[in-house]
């Protein structure tokens, strides 16, 4: 299964819900895709929850990397929920948990954007 | 199949093509070996991610998808050990070309974290040159790494 994306707004803050696999391939590439639609949309808020998420890869990391990029060159801020130990262990690894603002409720993360 | 000297068995020798559903056989082939050794859960889940990895690697940037190349995997298991060597018949990289991913000027590229993940889930990982040209990455993951020696 690749992944699913999913969007919906609380408040001004852009929820994506993913679900499936973000790995090299159809999965990545569909990410990236709803990431640079969003922005290029304005939408400057956005909350990506991995909740869903069971597999990450090196592709999917990069991936997430290049959106926080594009949503902050136009101005926004992504920030990431709801992630499983498996891909908190990898943004110990690449040392991308100094980049991301991380979350574990919504609520708490969808406040942080005020 | 014969064990060698270190108790090892070959599990799997098999020539891959170069396309993406090959990253998904390498992994399913590795993964039935590791099971039946008996790795944890998590074990099998960073087993199966340094192979794919790997394997990304191998047909990517390796072979470069091109259909005469093959990449070759062999897989062995011991009693408290996975041994597994993945060749490829590209042009071969030098390893300090790589940018260090983990430095400040380098977190928000893109790619070259690939061999950054694969070292981080095996315990043992070893990549060289070919002669006359491939890679070869031999990566070692133990049921107990504490007992290893």
């Amino acid at each position: 299964m690749s992944v699913k994306l999913t969007t919906r707004k609380v408040g001004d803050v852009t929820v994506i819900d993913a679900a499936g696999r973000i790995t090299l391939g159809e999965g990545a590439t569909s990410f990236r895709d709803a990431v640079r639609d969003l922005a290029a949309k304005g939408d400057k808020k956005l909350l990506l929850n991995l909740s869903d998420v069971s597999y990450i890869d090196s592709s999917g990391i990069g991936e997430m990397v290049s959106g926080f990029t594009t949503v902050t060159n136009h101005g926004g801020q992504l920030k990431l929920l709801g992630l499983s130990k498996r891909v908190k262990d990898l943004l110990q690894i690449t040392k991308l948990y100094t980049v991301f603002e991380v979350f574990d409720d919504e609520p708490s993360a969808v406040r942080s954007f005020a | 199949m014969p064990e060698n000297q270190s108790g090892e068995i070959q599990k799997v020798d098999t020539l891959l093509d170069s396309t993406l559903d090959s990253v998904d056989t390498a992994e399913n082939q590795v993964l039935r070996v590791a099971e039946e050794i008996g790795f944890p859960e998590d074990d099998l889940h960073q087993i199966g991610m340094a192979v794919r990895e790997t394997m990304v690697n191998a047909v990517v940037h390796g072979n470069r998808y091109n259909a005469r190349k093959k990449v070759h995997l062999t897989v062995s298991g011991a009693r408290n050990h996975l041994t597994i060597v993945i060749r490829d018949e590209g042009e071969g990289f030098e390893r300090e070309m790589i940018p260090d991913p983990l430095a400040e000027e380098n977190l928000l590229k893109q790619s070259g974290r690939g061999l950054l993940l694969i070292q981080a889930f095996v315990d043992e990982f070893e990549i060289r040159r070919r002669q006359p040209k491939g890679t070869e990455v031999r990566m070692v993951k133990y049921l107990e790494p504490l007992l290893k020696k």
